[in-house]
C-alpha cells in the first residue's frame, strides 16, 4: 500500500479559537474598510462613455472646474459596499423586534414588480395616455385601502408616515378654515410618536398633552376634561405605543366630534388591527398608513417610506392633489387646485404623484396575502406577541400589568432595580446573542421602556429561543455578571461608540486636511 | 457672601445685589447626561420670568432654561460655547448661563435654599 | 401562505401557552360590535404566478422612457444605471435594515451616509449635508422653513422660474403656517427681476439653476443682494448632473443648497421613491433637517459612525423639532452614493459634457424646424421651445408618430394663458442621432 503521509490535518485538535490580535485588524469574515474617498482616485472611472461628439458650449460661461470626488472602478465599488454591507443587522439575517417600527419579511417578488419597466421606467410627466397602467395601479391600491379602512377618500402622495401625518392634519386645518371655524389647539397624548407633536407645531398648533390611566390608554373623561372650542382635533395612536388597543376610542371618538373637533389616527400600528376592524367604523376621520410598516415595503436602512391618508366624507374633500380619477376604464390625474372639481385641496406635499416604487411593493403584498391572508397576519402578529409576553412575564415587568396586547408588547425596566444594568445595557447584550435589540426608551411615559414587536414573520423556533435568550440574560443579570451587559456588545463589528464626542464635535463629512491631520 | 436660590425647574442662582447669577444644578446636569451644546441669550435682552432663555442639549435630550426672575440679561458665558462639557464639570460653579438684572426681587419669594432644594430632589426621587 | 411561518398547531399550543381559548380573545379590546365577523370584501390570497400576471399586465400598459425616443425632463431624468447599482442595493443588509439606532450592527449604513453626505457637501460646494430628504421639492420647503428660523423673518421670494410644482409645495407651507410669500411671475425669458423684491423682511431668496425652463443661471448677483439684506439664498437643483458641468451653488454664495438627486442611481419610477440633498454652510447646521451621521470612536478607541445631532429632531423636540421628518430617503441614498463611485469625477464631468452635447445638439435641430423657437440661450441638458399651437397637443400628437417629447409648460401651470405654446425638453446620454432624427421628423410631420 502506498501511503501520501504529507497530507492536511484533518481533526481539529489544537485548533482551540481565542481573540488572537490579527495584522491587518480583520476578523476572518468582518473586513475593515476605509471611505470611498481613501481608497478611491479623482482620475478613475467605473462607468465608461464614448467621447462626447463635437459641439459648442452653451452653459454661459459658468463652466465648472473641479470637484474632488473620487471615482472607483466596478470590482472596487462591489467589494467596498459588500464588505460595508456586512457591517449591517438586518431583517433577512435574524429577529428585528423592533417595537413600532413592524420589521416583518419583506417579499422580493415586490422588489420584482417594482422593477418592471412599465412601473419602475415611467416618467411621471409623460403624456396620460403613455402611464395608464401606472394610474391604474395607484387607483387600485387606493381602493384596497379604503375598502379595509372603511374610509370615504384617500390621498397616495405623502412620501412617509410623518409627511401623511402632516397631509391629514392640514385636511383638517383646511376643513375648519373653510368652515369659519379655525382652531389653535391639537390633543396629543403624552405616549406618541414624537412626529405628532411635531407636526401639530409645523402647522401653527398648540400641543396639549393628554395623561394616560393606570392601564396604559387614553380615558375619554381626560379627552373631554381637554376638549373645548379651541381645540381642532386629536391625534391619537391606535392601537397605541403602548401596543394596547384603545377600547374607548368609539367614546373619544364621539367626544372629539361633539366638540367640532376631527380625530386624526396615528396608523403607525395598523397592522395590528387590519381584516380585524375598520377605522371608519371607528369614528376616525383621517389616518395615514405607513406602507413600510403594514404592507412590508423594505425599511431600506431609514427610507424611502410612503404614508398615504384616509379621510371621512368630511375631511376628504380637503385632500391634497395629486389624485387619479377613473372614468370607466380610463384614468386621469388632476395635478392643479383649479382643475380640482367640487373638491377644496388644500395644496400640493411634494412633486409629482407619491412614492410609486412603494405603490407597486405594497399592493404586490397585498395581492399576494389577499384578504384571508392579512387578516391571518394581523392574528399571527398579535399571537406572536403575546407569546413572547407569556414567555417572559414572571421574569421580566410590564408597566401597566400583565393584560394581553395587541402586536406589541412593552416591558419596563423596574425588572433590572438595583441589578447595575440598565435598558441600554440589556439591549446591548441582546446584540452579542444575535438579535437586534427591541425599541429602548419609547415611549416616554414608561421608565427604561423595551418594546417588542416581533411580527407575524418569525416561526416558532424563533420566538422559542428568543424567549430562552431574554430569561437567560434576565437570569444574567440576577448572577451579577455584569461584564456581559456593560461590557456589550463584545462580538459585534464594533464597541460602543462615543456619541458624546459625535455631537460636541459634529463631523459630518470627509475632508482631506481634517482627515489627513487625524492619520498623524 | 452670595445668596444662593434654587428653582423647582432646577436652576440655581446666585444673588450678589441686584444681579443673580444663573445655572443649572448638580442633579439636573446628572439626569441630562453629557452637554453637548448649549444656546445661550443674547446680551441685553429684556426676559420675564418663566421666559425660555437658553437651551441646554446632552445626546439624548433637550432641555429649556427658563429664565427664574425677570430682568435684563448682563452678561452671558461664553465659555460654554466652546466647553459645553464644563456644565459636567463645574454646573455650579465656572458654567453659570447667564447673569440676570433682576428688576423685581419679590419674584424670590418662596424659592428654595440649599436644603429644601436638597428635599426637593430626594421627594422626586 | 407563503409568508406566514406559523403552522395551526403552532397557533393552537401559542394560544394555549398564552391561557386564552382562541385568537379573538387576544382583540377582546376591541368593540364588540366593531369587530369584523366576515373578510373583507377583496380577492382571495393569490401565488406569486398569479400576483406576476395581473401586475404584469397593469406594467404592459404603459410606455417605458427606454422604449421610445424619449425627452421629458423637468425634475426627473432619463438615465442609465450602472447594473451593479441595483445589485448592491438589494442587499439583504441594505435592503432589510432600519434606521441605524444601534450602530454597533449598522455600521454598513451608517458609513455610506456619511460618504453620501461628503459627496453631496463636495458636488454642491458647500460645506455639509445631511443623510437626505424625502425628494427635491420637499428639500425645498424644508430649506425655506429652516430659513425662516435661522434669520427669524418670515417672508420667502420665489423665482418665477422654480419648478412650479416646488413652488405649489413651498405655498402650501406657506399657507397653512400663515408666513409671507411672493411669488414671482412665470419667466421662460430670464428676464426677472429678484432683487427688486428682497427687502429688510425677507427670510430667503428662491432661486433654481438650471430653471425649469433649462436656463443656467449664476447666483452671485442675487445672493450679494440678498446677503445685504440679511436674508439667505437658497439654490434648487433639479438635475444633479448638471453640477458635473457647472459652477456650484456654494461658490456663487448660496446658503442652503437643495436638489433632487434622482438622476444619480434611482430610476424614474413615475416620481417617486428619489432622493432629496440638502447641504449648508456649517454655521447653521443647528437648524438642518433631518437626519445626520458623524465620525466618532468606539469604546476601543477604532473609527465608526453614529447618528448625530438628534436633539434637533422629533423623537426628542417633539413640538419643538426642527422639522416633523423621521423616514430619510435611505435606499436611494445608497444608490446615489454608489452611483457616484462609480462615476467619480472623471466620469460624471464626463457624462455631463455629453448630456450638454446631445441638448446642444437637439436644440439647434429643433431650431430648424420651421416654426419652432428654441427660447433659451444657455442651458445645460434641457431648454424650451416654443411651438405654433397648444403644446399639450402636440404633445399628444408626438405620442401618435411613437415619440415622448417634452413636458408642456401647460401641464405644471395650467393657469398661465401666454404659456400654452411652450414646451420643455431634455436630452440626455441615452439619447442618440436617431433618437434626434426621430424627433425633427415627428415633430416637422406634427406641425406641418
Amino acid at each position: 500500500m502506498s501511503m501520501n503521509k504529507a497530507g492536511r490535518p484533518t481533526s481539529a485538535q489544537g485548533g482551540q479559537s481565542s481573540d488572537h490580535p490579527t495584522f491587518t485588524g480583520n476578523k476572518a469574515l468582518q473586513i475593515e474598510e476605509p471611505l470611498i474617498f481613501e481608497v478611491g482616485d479623482v482620475g478613475k472611472t467605473g462607468v465608461d462613455f464614448p467621447d462626447p461628439e463635437p459641439h459648442e458650449m452653451r452653459l454661459g460661461g459658468l463652466e465648472r472646474q473641479k470637484i474632488g470626488l473620487p471615482g472607483l472602478t466596478e470590482p472596487e465599488v462591489m467589494r467596498h459596499y459588500v464588505r460595508i454591507s456586512q457591517k449591517n443587522f438586518a431583517i433577512d439575517a435574524g429577529v428585528y423586534p423592533l417595537g413600532s417600527c413592524t420589521m416583518k419579511h419583506n417579499g422580493r417578488l415586490n422588489e420584482k414588480m417594482a422593477r418592471l419597466p412599465g412601473f419602475g421606467d415611467v416618467h411621471p410627466l409623460q403624456p396620460e395616455s403613455t402611464v395608464q397602467g401606472a394610474l391604474e395601479l395607484i387607483d387600485t391600491l387606493a381602493a384596497w385601502l379604503l375598502e379595509m379602512t372603511g374610509m370615504a377618500g384617500v390621498a397616495m402622495s405623502p412620501k412617509a408616515g410623518a409627511h401623511g401625518e402632516f397631509c391629514g392634519m392640514a385636511a383638517i386645518k383646511s376643513a375648519q378654515i373653510a368652515k369659519g371655524d379655525a382652531r389653535t389647539v391639537v390633543l396629543v397624548p403624552e405616549s406618541a410618536h414624537g412626529t405628532n407633536p411635531a407636526t401639530a407645531a409645523l402647522l401653527g398648533y398648540k400641543v396639549r398633552d393628554i395623561p394616560a390611566r393606570e392601564d396604559g390608554t387614553v380615558s375619554p373623561e381626560a379627552v373631554k376634561e381637554a376638549l373645548d372650542t379651541d381645540v381642532a382635533g386629536i391625534m391619537l395612536t391606535n392601537p397605541n405605543t403602548c401596543g394596547l388597543f384603545e377600547r374607548d376610542i368609539v367614546a373619544i371618538a364621539d367626544a372629539v366630534h361633539e366638540a367640532g373637533a376631527y380625530f386624526y389616527c396615528d396608523g403607525a400600528n395598523f397592522n395590528a388591527i387590519v381584516g380585524k376592524a375598520k377605522p371608519g367604523d371607528l369614528g376616525v376621520d383621517c389616518m395615514h398608513i405607513n406602507l413600510h410598516k403594514t404592507f412590508s415595503t423594505p425599511h431600506g436602512g431609514g427610507g424611502p417610506g410612503s404614508g398615504p391618508v384616509v379621510f371621512s366624507e368630511a375631511i376628504a374633500p380637503y385632500a391634497p392633489v395629486p389624485y387619479v380619477v377613473r372614468n370607466g376604464d380610463a384614468f386621469s390625474l388632476v395635478e392643479s387646485v383649479e382643475a380640482a372639481d367640487g373638491a377644496h385641496p388644500f395644496g400640493r406635499q411634494t412633486a409629482f404623484h407619491g412614492q410609486m416604487g412603494m405603490f407597486v411593493r405594497a399592493l404586490s403584498y397585498m395581492m399576494s396575502h389577499g384578504s384571508d391572508g392579512m387578516r391571518q397576519a394581523s392574528e399571527d402578529a398579535v399571537l406572536n406577541a403575546n407569546y413572547i409576553r407569556a414567555g417572559l412575564r414572571d421574569v421580566m415587568s410590564q408597566p401597566f400589568g400583565d393584560q394581553v396586547c395587541m402586536h406589541e408588547v412593552l416591558f419596563d425596566d423596574s425588572f433590572l432595580k438595583d441589578s447595575g444594568v440598565t435598558t441600554l445595557d440589556f439591549a446591548k447584550a441582546m446584540i452579542d446573542e444575535g438579535f437586534h435589540p427591541m425599541t429602548m426608551y419609547f415611549p416616554l411615559v414608561v421608565h427604561g421602556a423595551m418594546l417588542i414587536e416581533p411580527t407575524e414573520s418569525e416561526s416558532k423556533a424563533a420566538l422559542d429561543q428568543f424567549i430562552a435568550t431574554l430569561r437567560d440574560l434576565v437570569q444574567g443579570t440576577k448572577d451579577g455578571d455584569l461584564v456581559r451587559f456593560t461590557g456589550a456588545p463584545h462580538h459585534a463589528p464594533m464597541a460602543r461608540l462615543d456619541e458624546t464626542r459625535a455631537a460636541r464635535d459634529p463631523v459630518l463629512r470627509w475632508s482631506p486636511e481634517a482627515h489627513a491631520e487625524a492619520a498623524e | 457672601m452670595a445668596d444662593i436660590k434654587y428653582t423647582d425647574d432646577h436652576e440655581y442662582l446666585s444673588i450678589e445685589g441686584d444681579v443673580a447669577t444663573v445655572g443649572i444644578t448638580k442633579h439636573a446636569q446628572e439626569q441630562l447626561g453629557d452637554v453637548v451644546f448649549v444656546e445661550l441669550p443674547e446680551v441685553g435682552k429684556a426676559v420675564a420670568k418663566g421666559d425660555e432663555a437658553a437651551v441646554v442639549e446632552s445626546v439624548k435630550a433637550a432641555a429649556e432654561v427658563y429664565a427664574p426672575v425677570s430682568g435684563e440679561v448682563v452678561e452671558a458665558n461664553g465659555d460654554l460655547e466652546g466647553n459645553p462639557g464644563l456644565v459636567n464639570e463645574d454646573p455650579e460653579g465656572g458654567a453659570w448661563f447667564m447673569k440676570i438684572k433682576i428688576s423685581d426681587k419679590s419674584e424670590l419669594d418662596g424659592m428654595m435654599d440649599a436644603d429644601g432644594y436638597a428635599k426637593f430632589v430626594a421627594e422626586q426621587g | 401562505m407563503r409568508y406566514l411561518p406559523l403552522t395551526d398547531d403552532d397557533r393552537r399550543s401559542m394560544l394555549a401557552d398564552i391561557g386564552v381559548q382562541n385568537i379573538d380573545d387576544l382583540f377582546a379590546d376591541i368593540p364588540e360590535d366593531m369587530r369584523l365577523k366576515e373578510l373583507i370584501d377583496l380577492p382571495r390570497h393569490a401565488s406569486e404566478l398569479e400576483v406576476e400576471r395581473q401586475l404584469g399586465e397593469m406594467a404592459a400598459r404603459n410606455t417605458p422612457a427606454s422604449s421610445a425616443p424619449f425627452f421629458v425632463g423637468c425634475g426627473a431624468y432619463k438615465h442609465h444605471v450602472p447594473a451593479s447599482v441595483d445589485h448592491l442595493i438589494q442587499r439583504s443588509e441594505f435592503l432589510t435594515a432600519y434606521t441605524p439606532y444601534q450602530p454597533e450592527i449598522s455600521q454598513g449604513t451608517l458609513q455610506y451616509l456619511f460618504e453620501f453626505q461628503t459627496q453631496v457637501a463636495l458636488l454642491t460646494g458647500m460645506e455639509v449635508a445631511n443623510a437626505s430628504m424625502y425628494d427635491g421639492s420637499t428639500a425645498c420647503g424644508e430649506a425655506v422653513l429652516m430659513a425662516q428660523r435661522l434669520t427669524r423673518r418670515s417672508k420667502a421670494v420665489l423665482s418665477g422660474s422654480l419648478h412650479p410644482q416646488y413652488r405649489d409645495v413651498v405655498s402650501m407651507l406657506s399657507d397653512l403656517s400663515e408666513t409671507s410669500l411672493e411669488t414671482l411671475a412665470a419667466d421662460p425669458e430670464g428676464t426677472e427681476d429678484i432683487i427688486a423684491s428682497i427687502d429688510d423682511e425677507t427670510a430667503c431668496v428662491v432661486v433654481q439653476s438650471p430653471d425649469v425652463f433649462g436656463r443656467v443661471r449664476d447666483l452671485s448677483a442675487v445672493a450679494a443682494a440678498a446677503h445685504e439684506k440679511g436674508a439667505l439664498v437658497i439654490a434648487v437643483v433639479t438635475e444633479v448632473i448638471s453640477l458635473g458641468a457647472l459652477k456650484p451653488p456654494g461658490e456663487m454664495g448660496a446658503d442652503i443648497v437643495v436638489a433632487e438627486g434622482q438622476s444619480i442611481g434611482v430610476g424614474l419610477s413615475f416620481g417617486g421613491p428619489y432622493v432629496g440633498l440638502l447641504a449648508t454652510r456649517q454655521k447653521y447646521l443647528r437648524q438642518m433637517p433631518g437626519r445626520v451621521c458623524g465620525e466618532t470612536v468606539d469604546a476601543n478607541g477604532k473609527r465608526g459612525f453614529v447618528l448625530t445631532l438628534s436633539t434637533r429632531e422629533q423623537h426628542i423636540r417633539r413640538e419643538k423639532a426642527t422639522s416633523n421628518i423621521c423616514t430619510n430617503s435611505g435606499l436611494c441614498s445608497l444608490a446615489f452614493t454608489i452611483h457616484l463611485s462609480l462615476l467619480g469625477e472623471a466620469g460624471l464631468m464626463k457624462l455631463a459634457s455629453i448630456n450638454h452635447a446631445n441638448a446642444v445638439m437637439l436644440a439647434d435641430a429643433l431650431a430648424g424646424i420651421k416654426g419652432v423657437d428654441v427660447l433659451t440661450p444657455s442651458f445645460f441638458n434641457e431648454f424650451t421651445i416654443r411651438v405654433p399651437g397648444r403644446g399639450v397637443d402636440v404633445i399628444e400628437a408626438l405620442v401618435d408618430k411613437g415619440v415622448l417629447g417634452g413636458v408642456p409648460v401647460a401641464r405644471l401651470v395650467p393657469g398661465e394663458k401666454n404659456l400654452q405654446d411652450f414646451i420643455i425638453v431634455a436630452a440626455t446620454e441615452v439619447n442618440t442621432a436617431e433618437d434626434r432624427k426621430a424627433y425633427v421628423k415627428a415633430l416637422t410631420e406634427v406641425l406641418s
